[in-house]
């Protein structure tokens, strides 16, 4: 599979390859601001400051990197079995079903320290059974996981439509939306967390379940690096004749990264959810999982990578959002076309750059 | 009696309105699916040249004007696509998705920017719009018979012809057609092109012939029903046209079905019914009615050393 | 003497090719007579086809020129080639497997925008050329349902079609019968009396012997002899290719035979299609014994390795290893096996031993990943599987030492010891073999051997399938040979000689008494 392309050096590959690539994206980026008219300049100043500028847009770019995190992983994870999970936005979705079950059916119950991991664990569970499904159809009726997992976002959102019009929508609400969740299924934002640590920070939408993702990359690393059913996933991946010689169950592990990785897309839920609008809500995945594919890309399926990937993403959202503000010009939707652009240039032309930094490695040389 | 043939007649005028873009969409995917270029990016494809149609409609006053600018969009992001995976052999999924949300993306920040109406486009009229042409209520315009007409036209070039039959090598077995002497890469593009060029008008026919003007995510999932259709159909040309009917028919009683309680079943969701087309092909994808045999070098980039 | 100087159909001069780190062609120059047969021999590796893809230009030389019929030519593709009437015939057939025969003679040549015509045409060249040359195959057929042997005259059909009057052929006979491969060695003659310039790529000296005119020889990437056939006999030219006399005989002792360790009673297996890949195969393996399977690839071999190793359930019949009965009601896996003390070093090093992309330490553990030392609470225990890769490079001479080593970057003969060193490490009571030297320099070739009569020695049950028929005989103290998914014969090894070996091979024996296991 892989082409007969000379690797650069290893710094190379994984820093200098991945910014070129940015660079680029930005580039058209800066071209399409100028077509309507605003100065690039500005607008990248405006880009930054909107990201980073203040204790509150930081404490946004983290809240939504969390969700890049959780779909990044989600992406990797099947990746490196050698499976494209694209159902992201499907297993976000119907996690989120999960948690809303959980907690509306116990939240009066159950204290918080048993409520919030119980939501988590059903987010996860049914993130993970919404990806069994595919995952079932590709080990043993062979249908591609990528069309199938396709389609199955698609009936997730007309699942979660019906339910939520239909079953589970707060009684007398005019929008779709379930009742509020009681307070013990509230994630504490990152704001009062850290007050009782006695460090102050303006408030935002971050709340702790960031830390759940910083956990599940710690997982992550662990599982497929450090634990023989990892060394099986990735042998699976990479060659699955080796793998059946090695004695692992294709279609057994198949399931178990379809799952794991329908799990991690689960946390999406856990952010959106308990953290912030402490209801079930439409809508809520709001092309993160898309988004995961290109995170999950430009951090070489490693978590550290995926992190700070994330990171970059998360930063683009909330300086795209900030930007839109300031430059009516420029609505919402351009952090959608950098999104775009980043997924084009990091994913499908991310070796465009590969002729010129091995021309310039070459002279060095 | 007689409202039972009306119902029947507007049902059936209802399904082509609902179906001619899909047919359209599914026509061009074909041909990228049959050369080996999974092509996830028609969804993207036709919402650019919707807009574009809509937004040269408006300012030139000419439909034909906008039918020939969605074929231009349509095309640059064909062109881009078959760039990443036939020159660069990129990753065909990633670049499909990539395609699609700068799509979503760049046609309301330009819309905006143009005509500042949150991403619409102002209003057509007369001869901005794609007129019927038989039968006013219908809405049997041009486009709708050249939806119908492309389906025996794809047939006839994938079966028939030259091109045709090396594309269908391509798909199958690229080292074949490379030993013949034969450019895999140009091919490839030219079933990369003809993809742009119908999803081009399907585009042009939902912005400026079935409704009067863009609206954001006008498409609403219309690339990906063509992409299932082209699957139910198994690849094949007039049952994938079968599939986008059964799938146009689908969408034009769901609405009549709301409220609508049926013998022994009850009520039907309308989230179900548009669910159906997808569930469908899930059912088919699964083996339980049928199988559906993709081309064999799908997705997969063509290296040969050098 | 005198001297036969025909036209050269083609001219070489200076051709160099690289492969990353792989020095493939080392400036050749060569000429290929006109309207003969010539053979192209070598080993693994000699670089021959890599020379002919440059000439077909399917690849394109570092450096060196290239003359057709005298004159300078540009290979850019393998459109040029056809252009100058070059036609090549792949070990590993260019067809559509879904399109008739027809449709894959017209690709490429279809004579128009619309396909009717050239279909019609092409209809009546074929019964044209099957007139003439006597290759008969039918036009309407699907290739998938052909046999290989019809499906390679489709190939050379194609080339003929397009005007080839220079055939050149890539190892035609690997998956053919004996008797296919004469078959297609009376073709090529017949060819040639056409005054078609045939380059047979092969490395079975019998066929050179049998068909061709004048022989060159590569080595290493150089040519290291061009003279007619009749000019030389089988044992120079094994001795040119491979550069010194290579020692077949390991000067092993005779087996000291303990139990059966590992047996197969009347095995079978059918596939999709329901061809019987393997037919009542009965076998057994005692402890301290060697036992070599022969046979042409294709025949059996393979499926039986899968079901032996537990890739593959059986169909019917039964397995018994260390004692454990295994059938298609209890199958077992390969996981399984290993624990039940069975060790299998796999055919296709790349695609089922190891990960390429893997350490070498990672490849150093494939299939026992999950067992003490290298797992630990179920956490892989980095440094243990360090140390064990360690040992095994130490203990197999696998260079370089580096367990920090991307797997991909050792050489061929570096990995199979390696994965040898693996399976053996544990001190399996059985050891499967596939293909133990297959891509492997001759340095290494001897040390694998030697190993395996070690293990043999130390009472390892060992099985040993091999295509290469001088490998089995060096290593077998028992020779089984396969046909067509069966045993056919079985012979002691030092009753055994290449001739009665290649009767039964090409099934032209029947089985002989006393095939082991037989009620």
């Amino acid at each position: 599979m892989s082409a007969p392309r000379r690797p650069l050096p290893g710094w190379a590959e994984i820093v200098m390859l991945p910014l070129v690539n940015i660079a680029m994206a930005f580039l058209v980026v800066g071209i399409i601001v100028a077509i309507i008219g605003v100065d690039s300049v500005q607008a990248l100043k405006l880009l930054v400051a909107g990201a980073l500028g203040s204790s509150e847009s930081i404490g946004y770019t983290l809240y939504y990197a969390t969700n890049f995190i959780f779909t990044g992983l989600a992406v990797a994870v099947a990746f490196h079995a050698g499976l494209f999970n694209i159902g992201g936005e499907g297993q976000a979705y119907i996690g989120g079903l999960g948690c809303g079950l959980a907690v509306l059916a116990l939240d009066r119950w159950l204290p918080a320290p048993l409520m919030i991991p119980l939501a988590i664990l059903a987010s996860a569970a049914f993130g993970a059974a919404w990806a069994a499904i595919p995952a079932w159809m590709q080990a043993w009726r062979g249908s591609h996981v990528v069309i199938t997992t396709i389609m199955f976002n698609f009936v997730a959102s007309a699942l979660m439509v019906y339910l939520m019009v239909n079953v589970l929508i707060a009684p007398g609400s005019m929008t779709p939306q379930s009742r509020g969740f009681a307070a013990s299924a509230a994630l504490p934002s990152m704001q009062a967390a850290l007050q009782w640590f006695g460090i102050a920070v303006a408030q935002s939408a971050l709340n702790l379940s960031l830390v759940l993702a910083l956990l599940c990359c710690a997982g992550v690393w662990v599982f497929l690096w450090h634990t023989p059913w990892g060394y099986a996933l990735r042998t699976m991946g990479q060659n699955p004749e080796a793998a059946v010689y090695a004695g692992t169950s294709i279609k057994r592990m198949t399931m178990l990264a379809m799952c794991l990785s329908g799990a991690l897309a689960g946390g999406v839920a856990v952010n959106e959810l308990l953290g912030v609008h402490h209801r079930l809500v439409l809508d809520f995945p709001a092309g993160y999982g898309f988004t995961g594919i290109a995170v999950a890309l430009m951090g070489r399926g490693h978590p550290l990578g995926i992190v700070l990937a994330a990171l970059l993403f998360g930063a683009l959202q909330q300086g795209g959002a900030e930007l839109s503000f300031e430059i009516p010009k420029i609505t919402r939707e351009m952090v959608v076309v950098i999104q775009g652009l980043v997924i084009l240039f990091s994913g499908a032309l991310v070796h465009l750059p590969r002729p010129w930094l091995q021309a310039l490695f070459a002279r060095k040389a | 009696m007689e409202e039972a043939v009306t119902l029947v007649t507007l049902t059936l005028a209802a399904t082509l309105r609902v179906a001619t873009p899909l047919v359209l969409c599914a026509m061009g995917g074909l041909f990228s699916e049959k050369s080996g270029i999974i092509d996830v990016g028609l969804e993207g494809k036709m919402l650019m040249a919707a807009f574009f149609a809509a937004a040269t409609a408006s300012l030139t006053g000419s439909a034909w004007a906008g039918v020939a600018a969605a074929i231009v969009a349509a095309e640059v992001l064909a062109l881009l696509h078959g760039f990443a995976c036939i020159t660069h052999r990129g990753n065909q999924v990633v670049s499909g998705v990539a395609i699609n949300i700068l799509a979503a993306g760049l046609t309301v920040v330009l819309g905006t920017a143009w005509f500042s109406r949150g991403g619409q486009t102002p209003p057509l009229t007369g001869d901005e719009r794609l007129r019927p042409l038989f039968f006013p209520d219908a809405g049997d315009n041009v486009l709708v018979f050249g939806a119908l007409l492309s389906v025996p036209f794809t047939w006839w070039l994938i079966e028939r012809t030259r091109f045709g039959l090396r594309l269908r090598a391509v798909g199958e077995m690229p080292l074949a057609v490379d030993a013949a002497g034969i450019s895999v890469g140009w091919l490839r593009y030219r079933a990369v092109l003809l993809c742009g060029l119908f999803a081009g008008l399907a585009g042009a026919y939902l912005s400026i012939a079935q409704n009067a003007g863009f609206s954001r995510d006008m498409t609403a999932g219309q690339g990906f029903i063509a992409l299932a259709a082209i699957i139910f159909g198994r690849w094949r040309p007039f049952s994938a046209f079968g599939a986008c009917l059964i799938f146009g028919l689908l969408d034009a009683i769901a609405i009549r079905l709301q409220g609508v309680k049926l013998p022994g079943v009850g009520e039907v969701p309308v989230q179900l019914i548009q669910a159906l087309p997808y569930l469908l092909t899930l059912f088919l994808l699964a083996g339980f009615i049928g199988r559906a045999v993709a081309p064999r070098a799908a997705g997969v980039p063509y290296e040969k050393e050098h | 003497m005198q001297e036969l100087t025909p036209d050269a159909a083609i001219e070489l001069r200076g051709i160099d090719k690289s492969f990353g780190s792989v020095h493939a062609v080392r400036g050749v120059s060569l000429r290929i007579a006109k309207g003969l047969i010539t053979g192209l021999v070598g080993e693994n590796g000699a670089g021959k086809s890599t020379l002919m893809n440059v000439l077909y230009g399917l690849y394109r030389a570092d450096a060196g020129e290239i003359l057709v019929d005298g004159e300078p030519v540009d290979m850019a593709s393998p459109g040029d080639a056809i252009g100058h009437g070059i036609g090549m015939v792949h070990q590993h057939f260019m067809l559509v497997d879904d399109f008739t025969v027809l449709e894959n003679l017209i690709l490429g040549a279809e004579g128009g925008l619309l396909l009717a015509g050239g279909l019609a045409a092409a209809r009546a060249e074929l019964a044209r050329l099957a007139r003439e040359y006597g290759l008969a195959v039918d036009a309407d057929a699907r290739v998938a349902d052909l046999s290989v042997g019809e499906q390679q005259r489709v190939e050379i059909l194609k080339v003929l079609m397009r005007g080839a009057r220079i055939l050149i052929l890539d190892e035609p006979s690997a998956v053919l019968t004996p008797q296919e491969t004469d078959r297609l060695l009376d073709i090529l003659k017949s060819l040639r009396d056409r005054g078609v310039t045939v380059v047979l790529i092969t490395h079975k000296l019998r066929e050179v012997m049998a068909a061709t005119d004048r022989v060159i020889v590569m080595r290493r990437g150089e040519v290291v002899a061009d003279k007619p056939t009749a000019e030389t006999d089988a044992e120079e030219l094994a001795e040119l290719m491979v550069g010194r006399k290579v020692r077949l005989d390991l000067d092993k002792a005779p087996p000291r035979r303990g139990e059966v360790m590992l047996a197969a009673r009347h095995l079978s297996l059918t596939d999709a299609r329901r061809v019987r890949l393997l037919d009542d195969v009965s076998l057994e393996v005692r402890a301290g014994e060697i036992v070599g399977v022969a046979g042409v690839a294709g025949n059996g071999q393979t499926e039986l390795l899968q079901v032996l190793a537990g890739i593959r359930p059986p169909g019917g019949g039964s397995i018994e290893v260390c004692g454990r009965k295994i059938d298609a009601d209890h199958p077992v896996d390969p996981a399984e096996m290993r624990v039940l003390g069975l060790a299998h070093v796999p055919e296709d090093r790349l695609r089922q031993g190891m990960v390429p992309a893997f350490l070498a330490s990672e490849t150093s553990i494939l299939g026992y990943q999950d067992r003490a030392p290298f797992c630990r609470h179920y956490l892989l225990d980095g440094p243990a599987v360090s140390r064990h890769c360690a040992q095994l490079m130490e203990r197999f001479d696998v260079r370089p030492r580096s367990p920090g080593l991307r797997s991909s970057r050792f050489s061929g003969g570096n990995q199979q010891k390696l994965i040898l060193a693996r399976e053996m490490a544990r001190e399996p009571k059985v050891l499967l073999v596939g293909q133990p030297t297959r891509g492997v320099d001759i340095g290494a070739i001897e040390f694998i051997r030697r190993e395996l009569v070690k293990s043999r020695d130390a009472g390892c049950a060992v099985l040993v399938v091999s295509v290469e028929l001088d490998e089995i005989l060096a290593l077998a103290d028992r020779i089984l040979v396969m046909f067509d998914g069966r045993i056919v014969g079985e012979v002691a090894a030092r009753d055994a000689d290449e001739r009665k070996l290649g009767l039964m091979m090409a099934g032209a024996k029947p089985a002989l008494g006393g095939v082991e296991g037989a009620a």
